[in-house]
């Protein structure tokens, strides 16, 4: 059974990126647009891994992967932070509250491929 | 014994000699005789009785004329020497002995004399020597001040309490440019020799950093301390102290003092933050579009197979996300140009001291004639002026080596932002590349050589340069483009005209005198003092009659600071009388929108903190003042001393005590008068000359001053 992927950003230009890329590698993909939407979707399509964009409308990505986190019963999803912010600071913030990966943009689709397939154990 | 009662003596001695030999032998003789013979000498000798006596008698009488004579000589004239020696000793130096009785009192008397000339010489040479080194105390210091006056940075010299002892110029309009309310009234108000750098700084930072500075020199290093400091008005201030060392009594240097260096950080600091802002709105700005970019094209290279409608998308994607990129870069290049170019410190100058510096140059080095065209003096650029005038130069030393140009002319010009200045000289066109070359190679004037280029020199200043042609007139131009400066405020020029003479911005005598508040025992000339005078409507305050001007200043350690001042017309809300317009020279035009006297009495009262109060008919003044005391609620409770009743004080038997016929008495010029400013200071003055002769009459400090002043005539007259 193919891996579950949610992607959530508001900005359509990276969407429509990120998820032909997954669709093509084979992955099951979502989308969700803002915060809120994004945990009404991780509940509703119950995805393996998350693309999370950190600068978001509504709930931004750190609310967002706090909230995830605080579900025991969400233990497994996988969390893969994208931001445009590239300050130390805030890859540590985003490390400490629970993402698993973090990656800044502009990032190499390849490498995110990579990365994303090594998580999910599908190497 | 008295010299009277010598001589008495001497006299009586004498008698004794004269007739105690005949009386004893006579009384041995006649012991020894015979009844007949002692009747035979008694019939002989009474018969010649008168004759023997009156030998006796005028032998007496010529031995007392000799011993008058010898006392008045040499006891009296002695004694009288001594008084005038005595006098040499005290009270008049230049006194002499006069020569006169005997030889040997007179070669005392000369010697004595020559005594008091080698003296005199000797103290003479003492006290000439201590008048040259007073001076050049003096001298180092107004050197000093003058220094000081100069730096471009503020600097205050405080002591252990925080008492100013010197300010320098930059810092008076720096605290002046921070000063609260309307500048025109506080203006300088809060800086001032004797008052607390507290009004202005944080005291506990400032203690705070004494006490950094306590701790390092204790640890020995070098004692020197930092803060940031908030003003009232929201500016940041960098604060830079380091102490003054004296020392002590056991030799060890201790801290006596301190020197602040004061910048106003907050203009760099908001360009700084303004660069920071470019630079994240670059960088972090970028990085989503370029994300955005970088996902499109790389799943447009590893699956070129696409649909073409997808495909389609992808380049929609790249081609938007370039389009936005671009115009953020236009939008911040557009916002934040200004603070992109200014790398290198740049200083803000007259473009014509550029170009009068450079001319100099020209010819002193290369004895090439220059000439200016069209000058905009008040235009100001950013420049580092020496590179500048070194590009100038050595542009000017290039041309003459290749065209020999019999001179060269300098011409100023703006448009917007941006300043032109021009090299101009007449001669063939020059090819392009000869000029790419003078612009890259590093700079050369003869033997002098720096490690820039033209082209450093443009780009440090954020500038551009080109070569122009004039075709009609037969020349060429260099022509720099440089950015304009707004202008800073220069208050200086009202400043200097107060300030002839020698700077007043020091007191270093305050470094012993820590307390300043008023104790009513203190010496008269150990306050603090200011004097004022106010210009009213009219005579009568209880009346309706109202301030229209306050003129104030300062006396500190003896002295009157004519350049700590407080200077200001006050809108009396009333109509002016028209026949008191000659007396104070103050028009309805001038009053009207000046500020009225509920802002101008707080900043005055702030202005006399901690200082006793002088003026001429004080009451008057007073009378003025308390009226407003319930509508403003600030009293003016310090001490007063009037300079009208300490004048009768002095000289009780003077008819009149008017300001003008003191003035002339204590033989003080003063230029111009009849203004509120111009009458505090003869006030101050008129004081000054007072003190002397206050306490020639043995009225030493203020209580006595106060208690004199009741009890003279004038004291009766009430407002």
């Amino acid at each position: 059974m193919a891996h579950k992927i949610l992607i959530v950003d508001d900005e359509p230009n990276i969407v429509i990126s990120l998820e032909f890329l997954m669709k093509k590698e084979g992955f099951e993909v979502a989308v969700a647009t803002d915060g809120e939407e994004a945990l009404a979707k991780v509940a509703a399509f119950n995805p393996d891994l998350l693309l999370l964009d950190v600068m978001m409308p509504k709930k931004s990505g750190f609310e967002v992967c706090e909230a995830l986190r605080a579900d025991p019963t969400r233990s497994g999803l996988l969390i893969v932070m994208l931001t445009a912010k590239g300050r130390d600071t805030e890859v540590a913030k985003g490390l400490a509250i629970g993402a698993d990966a973090y990656v800044t943009k502009p990032f190499s689709t390849k490498e995110l491929v990579v990365k994303v397939k090594e998580m999910l154990g599908v190497a | 014994m008295k010299a009277k009662y010598r001589f008495l003596l001497a006299i009586c001695v004498l008698g004794l000699l004269m007739t105690g030999p005949f009386v004893v032998t006579s009384f041995l003789v006649w012991v020894d005789m015979k009844e007949a013979e002692r009747l035979m000498l008694t019939e002989l000798l009474l018969s010649r009785l008168p004759v023997g006596t009156m030998m006796t008698m005028f032998g007496f009488a010529i031995g007392v004329a000799v011993l008058h004579k010898l006392f008045k000589q040499y006891v009296e004239g002695l004694l009288r020497m001594a008084e005038k020696l005595r006098l040499m000793l005290s009270a008049n130096r230049n006194f002499r002995v006069t020569m006169e009785g005997p030889p040997e009192v007179q070669q005392l008397a000369s010697a004595a004399n020559d005594l008091a000339q080698q003296r005199d010489v000797l103290m003479d040479d003492v006290d000439s020597q201590i008048a040259r080194a007073k001076a050049s105390v003096e001298e180092e210091k107004n050197r000093l001040a003058a220094l000081m006056s100069e730096l471009a940075q503020a600097v205050v010299v405080c002591n252990l309490d925080g008492r100013i002892l010197l300010y320098n110029n930059r810092a008076r309009l720096q605290f002046k440019a921070l000063a609260q309310g309307p500048t025109s009234v506080s203006g300088g108000a809060l800086i001032g020799l004797g008052r607390s750098i507290h009004s202005i700084l944080e005291k506990s930072q400032v203690e705070h950093a004494q006490e950094v500075i306590h701790q390092r020199l204790v640890a020995g290093k070098t004692a020197i301390s930092n803060f940031i400091t908030t003003t009232r008005g929201g500016q940041l201030l960098r604060v830079q102290m380091v102490p003054v060392m004296a020392p002590g009594a056991d030799g060890e240097a201790t801290m006596s003092g301190f020197v602040l260096t004061v910048e106003n950080i907050t203009r760099s600091l908001e360009q700084e933050a303004r660069r920071d802002q470019v630079l994240h709105s670059l960088t972090e700005g970028s990085r989503a579009a370029l994300g955005n970019i970088r996902a499109a094209v790389g799943n447009l290279i590893d699956y070129p197979d696409m649909e073409p409608e997808l495909r389609e998308r992808f380049l929609c994607v790249v081609a938007d996300e370039a389009a936005t990129m671009s115009q953020r870069l236009d939008q911040t290049m557009l916002e934040f140009s200004d603070s992109m170019k200014t790398r290198w410190p740049l200083e803000d100058m007259l473009a014509i001291d550029v170009i009068a510096a450079a001319q100099r140059r020209i010819d002193d080095k290369l004895k090439l004639a220059t000439k200016t065209e069209e000058l905009d003096d008040a235009l100001w650029i950013k420049a580092d002026s020496f590179s500048l005038v070194f590009a100038l130069v050595f542009l000017a030393s290039r041309l003459q080596d290749h065209y020999a140009p019999r001179e060269l002319r300098f011409r100023l010009t703006s448009e917007g932002k941006l300043a032109y200045l021009d090299l101009i000289w007449a001669g063939p066109a020059m090819s392009s590349e000869t000029f790419y070359t003078w612009e890259m190679d590093t700079m050369q004037i003869g033997s002098e050589a720096s490690p820039l280029s033209l082209r450093d020199v443009i780009d440090r200043h954020g500038g551009e340069i080109w070569y122009q042609r004039e075709k009609a007139a037969h020349r060429a131009f260099f022509r720099f483009v440089l950015p304009v400066a707004t202008p800073k405020i220069e208050a200086e020029a009202e400043d200097r005209k107060r300030g002839s003479g020698r700077p007043e911005y020091y007191d270093f005598d305050l470094f012993n005198f820590a307390d300043k508040s008023i104790d009513l025992d203190r010496k008269l000339s150990d306050l603090t003092y200011t004097v004022f005078d106010t210009e009213t409507t009219g005579l009568e305050p209880s009346k309706g009659d109202e301030i229209i001007q306050i003129g104030a200043a300062r006396i500190v350690n003896n002295r009157l600071l004519s350049q700590e001042i407080f200077d200001q017309i006050v809108d009396p809300e009333i109509p002016l009388k028209p026949e008191s317009i000659p007396i104070h020279g103050i028009t309805e035009d001038m009053v009207r929108g000046k500020p009225n006297i509920d802002i101008i009495l707080p900043a005055f009262h702030e202005f006399c903190e901690d200082t006793v109060l002088i003026a001429h008919n004080a009451a008057f003044d007073m009378r003025f003042l308390q009226l407003k005391e319930e509508r403003t609620g600030l009293r003016f409770s310090q001490p007063v001393l009037d300079t009208l009743l300490l004048s009768a004080v002095v000289h009780p038997n003077q008819e009149s005590h008017k300001l003008d016929v003191i003035l002339e008495r204590l033989g003080i010029s003063i230029e111009t008068r009849h203004n509120a400013l111009e009458d505090a200071i003869a006030t101050g003055e008129v004081f000054l000359k007072l003190v002397p002769l206050l306490e020639e009459l043995g009225i030493v400090t203020v209580r006595q001053a106060l208690e004199a002043s009741e009890k003279t005539y004038f004291a009766r007259i009430k407002y």
